[in-house]
């Protein structure tokens, strides 16, 4: 039984948190602990979310919990979102990943982009596990390029009729509700969000299968073929490419930090086998190859950490820009794959197994290195921020 | 002459063992040692107790006493260590002496030094030592004031015949109607050993795979003739397969036996606090590099399925 | 229901721990400290036994320095009405002290209820809980694995040895929670962010000394190193003369 799990903290940065912030990790980590470690492995070669454990994440208070406690969220600041984010990623990208659309991409443009009434029929439920929601944004032709959507939404007598299919739909096929992005006119600016109860008839949600990463997620094409949904399932203040970006922005906001999570656990594996292993009679941590890597692995990690905190600050002050988003997202996505793959080979034969985290993390964190904006696109946006010019096209 | 009550225990009118203990570390503390217990009647066995090494043996009587009557025992034992002037009045750390001796303490005005591994006297001071922490560090105190209230952890003082006088004595004693009663005692499986008060202790862990298997180490238990207790690691017992009773470590029961076998347990930090005081600690794992091998004066390192029953015919063997 | 619950700040049950210079008290640079995990389940029966009433109060009462509120909010943030703490940097090795100290702020309460943990996992004193109830000339049933509320009456079990004692008691009682008792609450998002809010009242408190003394704190002996006997069961015969000559434990 591996010693249990005490977090990453070489410039101890829980000196920077407040009592709250601190409080909220440990409780979220004792959580992940007790329940989803346990779990996780099996549930990842089944290829099958643990949706056991969505009362026990509800009751804690993770779904929108930077949302307002008025609608039965936990209201608390966006450094707690993003320590919440960290400690679900230790346990698994995909059962985060879960928590990421619910809260950053569901309950956020409900929140940001509803009317009243969608508001306080929708939000409370999904606090409390009983609705599960999807964000309907990429399709099978449109990743990188959501602008070039072909779904579209045309008006009718009493409401609009949805045509149109999406791909890569993290909880598509079990979520009740879905926000479906839909163009009204021809071009990306009359693209507008829309409510949609998945028993609409002609709304249909199938899991895509032979998933080699986030296997422990639902991952879905949805398929709209003449939905009618009234005129009040409208997200009446979205408007443009901008109102699903800013929901993407949310998303890769907590992503930045789980992605240090799924690096710490990785690194804390590692560590401690490094330090037991022997082999030429001694523990393999006193090889310097080894040392090299962990060195490298903690560097990164403290980095990454330090990036995060001071993010959430600038968010919480409302002065965050998504370019500074998609800076932390890059970084730490990208440092966190290597993390995984140095520590997968430092395991050695072992590191194969699911009994050890690093493999599983390392081919979850193939995805989230491309979705939720890749890697390159991050590239060109923080390009485009520094030069002025646009290299997308 | 420095005096001690050493607070012996009886059930259903016979005394426990585990009284030669705490007589045993009275002894180490004063000249004089009066072994007491509380009963409804004479207690068998308690002629015993002189032989190590009680100079007297006080029974105290009272219907109520037939089982622990926590509030007329501590008020009996009270005002014995009252009005005899001891030095100290010690206790077994067992379930009944933990309580016991803590309302003692209060009703005497002084705190309790519990779970004692040392006690000397100095000068006509108390010293003791126990263990804290989760037995990653041991604490020394002094006691300052008479009497001094310790109690015991046990199988740690071995008994040692000493014998002296061992004079009995009766004494009904009248107390206070007790508010708290201890209505009945649901027994455990007949005549299983406790964990805590057992000379050999076969734990088993997660490395036996499934419930059912811990016949392997029930085999073992029965070829030591009555003396080895079953235990379980935290692992297993939060997947309920062994009974929270016989869990040892830091949330189960901390055991001094003389011999603990650990038979698939891979020794986490926890399960070390509750047996790290064991005399002689062996392990058996499939894993050489399991942390229980550090702590183990004698490793076997192999399938547990293979190597306990080769122990049990072993030990068969031994016992003739 | 109106009920206390007293509480410890300890150190996290991992904490590895050194000993600091004065060779009396660990050293707690880097120590993570915890509520004491036998008090969760103090703290939850609680929660549960006002929720089962339907009514009440639950306060929690802790007797430590001032960091302790932290460990308060931790309780608050279960669900805990309010905080007391009674201030005191240095918490004396006399278990007895401790237990005068809380008895002094319980006595006016008017409790239904006083839960305490068994034990703290740092002193395993054991013995607070009980002293209190004495002093307050309170019932008591320490360790208990389990309870049962009737009315103004109680039945509680406790395990022994070989067994378990079923033990009767009247209300108000003093019970001391053991493993089992119940599975406590996680702190939900939302109870962090309310304990800030929860009325804590701190009161500095003067303690006596009392009548233990510490001399020294040391590590525990080195156990001698071990070796590993061999591979297999062909290891066993040679394991089992080790045990007789060497160790003669057989």
């Amino acid at each position: 039984m591996a010693p249990k799990y005490q977090g990453v903290d070489f410039y101890n940065t829980d000196s920077l948190l407040n009592e709250e912030e601190r409080a909220v990790r440990d409780t979220v980590r004792a959580w992940v602990d007790d329940n989803l470690m346990p779990v996780i492995g099996e549930a990842y070669i089944a290829g099958k979310f643990p949706k056991q454990l969505i009362p026990g994440m509800a009751e804690l208070g993770l779904f929108g919990a930077n949302l307002p406690e008025e609608y039965g969220c936990a209201g608390l600041n966006n450094v707690a979102y993003g320590l919440i984010m960290q400690e679900l990623e230790r346990g698994d990208s995909g059962v985060r990943s879960f928590a990421s659309v619910q809260g950053a991409l569901v309950m956020y443009p409900i929140y940001a982009f509803g009317s009243d009434p969608q508001k306080k029929t929708w939000l409370p439920q999904m606090a409390s596990g009983k609705v599960i929601g999807c964000f309907g944004l990429t399709e099978p032709d449109y990743g990188s390029n959501p602008a070039g959507m072909i779904t579209v939404a045309k008006e009718t007598k009493d409401g609009w009729v949805l045509n149109g299919a999406k791909m890569w739909i993290t909880n598509g096929s079990t979520a009740q509700v879905a926000i479906v992005w839909a163009k009204t006119a021809k071009d990306a600016d009359s693209i507008r969000g829309f409510v949609v109860p998945t028993d609409t008839k002609g709304f249909s949600a199938k899991d895509q299968k032979g998933k080699l990463s986030l296997r422990a997620s639902d991952t879905s094409e949805l398929v709209l073929q003449d939905v009618h949904v009234p005129k009040d399932a409208i997200l009446p203040k979205s408007g443009g490419l901008k109102s699903p970006l800013m929901c993407l922005t949310a998303a890769r906001y907590g992503i930045a930090w789980g992605a240090v999570g799924a690096a710490m656990a990785c690194y804390d594996e590692a560590a401690s086998y490094a330090k037991t292993r022997v082999m030429f009679g001694k523990p393999i941590g006193g090889f310097q190859l080894q040392q090299l890597r962990l060195a490298e692995m903690l560097t990164e990690i403290t980095k990454a950490q330090l990036l995060c905190l001071q993010l959430g600050r600038l968010k919480d002050a409302g002065t965050s820009t998504p370019q500074q988003v998609s800076l932390a997202k890059r970084n730490n996505v990208s440092m966190a794959t290597d993390i995984a793959r140095e520590a997968r080979r430092l395991l050695g034969a072992n590191g194969i197994l699911v009994e050890y985290q690093a493999m599983r993390h390392l081919a979850n964190l193939e995805s989230v290195y491309t979705y939720e904006g890749t890697h390159d696109i991050h590239t060109l946006i923080l390009g485009q921020e520094i030069t002025g010019l646009s290299a997308f096209n | 002459m420095t005096a001690i009550l050493a607070v012996c225990e009886q059930r259903d009118g016979t005394l426990r063992k585990i009284s030669y203990e705490v007589v045993t570390g009275a002894r180490r503390i004063g000249e004089v040692v009066d072994a007491v217990v509380c009963a409804a009647a004479p207690v068998a066995g308690a002629d015993q107790l002189g032989k190590f090494g009680a100079d007297k043996v006080v029974t105290l009587t009272n219907a109520a006493f037939a089982k622990y009557a926590p509030e007329g025992n501590a008020q009996a034992i009270a005002e014995r260590v009252k009005a005899g002037g001891y030095a100290a009045v010690v206790f077994a750390a067992s379930a009944t002496g933990k309580d016991l001796a803590a309302r003692v303490g209060a009703k005497l005005g002084v705190g309790l030094v519990a779970d004692c591994t040392e006690v000397a006297a100095e000068d006509g001071t108390i010293l003791a030592t126990r263990p804290v922490y989760a037995g990653k560090a041991l604490l020394k105190v002094k006691v300052a004031t008479k009497p001094a209230v310790l109690s015991l952890r046990p199988n740690v003082f071995t008994p040692v015949e000493r014998p002296k006088a061992g004079a009995a004595e009766t004494v009904a004693v009248t107390v206070a109607v007790g508010r708290v009663v201890v209505r009945e005692i649901k027994a455990a499986e007949a005549g299983a050993l406790d964990v805590a008060e057992a000379q050999i202790v076969i734990s088993g862990g997660r490395g036996l795979k499934e419930p059912a298997n811990f016949q392997v180490i029930e085999e073992l238990a029965r070829a030591f003739g009555g003396q080895a207790a079953v235990g379980a690691s935290r692992a297993v017992v939060d997947a309920g397969w062994r009974a929270h009773a016989d869990q040892v470590g830091q949330t189960g029961k901390t055991v001094s036996p003389t011999l603990y076998i650990a038979v698939g347990i891979s020794g986490a930090i926890q399960h070390l606090a509750g047996m790290r005081t064991s005399k002689v600690i062996v392990a058996i794992n499939k894993d050489k590099d399991a942390p229980i091998f550090k702590v183990a004066d004698y490793g076997v390192v192999g399938d547990l399925f293979e190597v306990v029953p080769r122990l049990t015919e072993e030990i068969k063997k031994l016992h003739g | 229901m109106k009920i206390a619950v007293c509480i410890k700040r300890v150190p996290d049950s991992e904490t590895r721990v050194k000993i600091a210079p004065d060779g009396k008290r660990i050293d707690e640079a880097g120590v993570k400290f915890v509520l004491n995990p036998y008090d969760e389940f103090a703290v939850e029966e609680a929660l549960q036994r006002k929720e089962k009433a339907g009514a009440g109060e639950v306060v929690v009462i802790c007797l430590g320095p001032a960091a302790a509120q932290e460990t308060i909010r931790t309780a608050l943030a279960m669900g805990a009405d309010r905080g007391v703490l009674l201030q005191s940097d240095a918490i004396p090795a006399d278990g007895f002290v401790t237990a005068q100290a809380l008895a002094a702020e319980l006595k006016p309460g008017g409790w239904d209820l006083i839960l305490f943990g068994k034990m703290a996992i740092d002193d395993y004193n054991q013995q607070v809980g009980p002293m209190v109830a004495e002093l307050l000339g309170v019932p008591c049933v320490t360790a208990v694995a389990h309870l049962e509320l009737d009315g103004a009456k109680g039945v509680a079990e406790r395990e022994i040895e070989g067994g378990v004692e079923v033990v009767e008691f009247p209300l108000p009682a003093v019970i001391t929670a053991d493993k089992g008792l119940n599975e406590p609450r996680y702190p939900a998002l939302k109870g962090i962010m309310a304990a800030k809010k929860k009325p804590l009242e701190v009161k500095p408190v003067q303690l006596g000394a009392g009548a233990i003394e510490i001399v020294a704190l040391t590590p525990p002996p080195e156990r001698k190193e071990g070796k590993i006997v061999g591979e297999g069961p062909g290891a066993v015969p040679e394991l089992v003369r080790l045990l007789r000559e060497e160790a003669k434990v057989l």
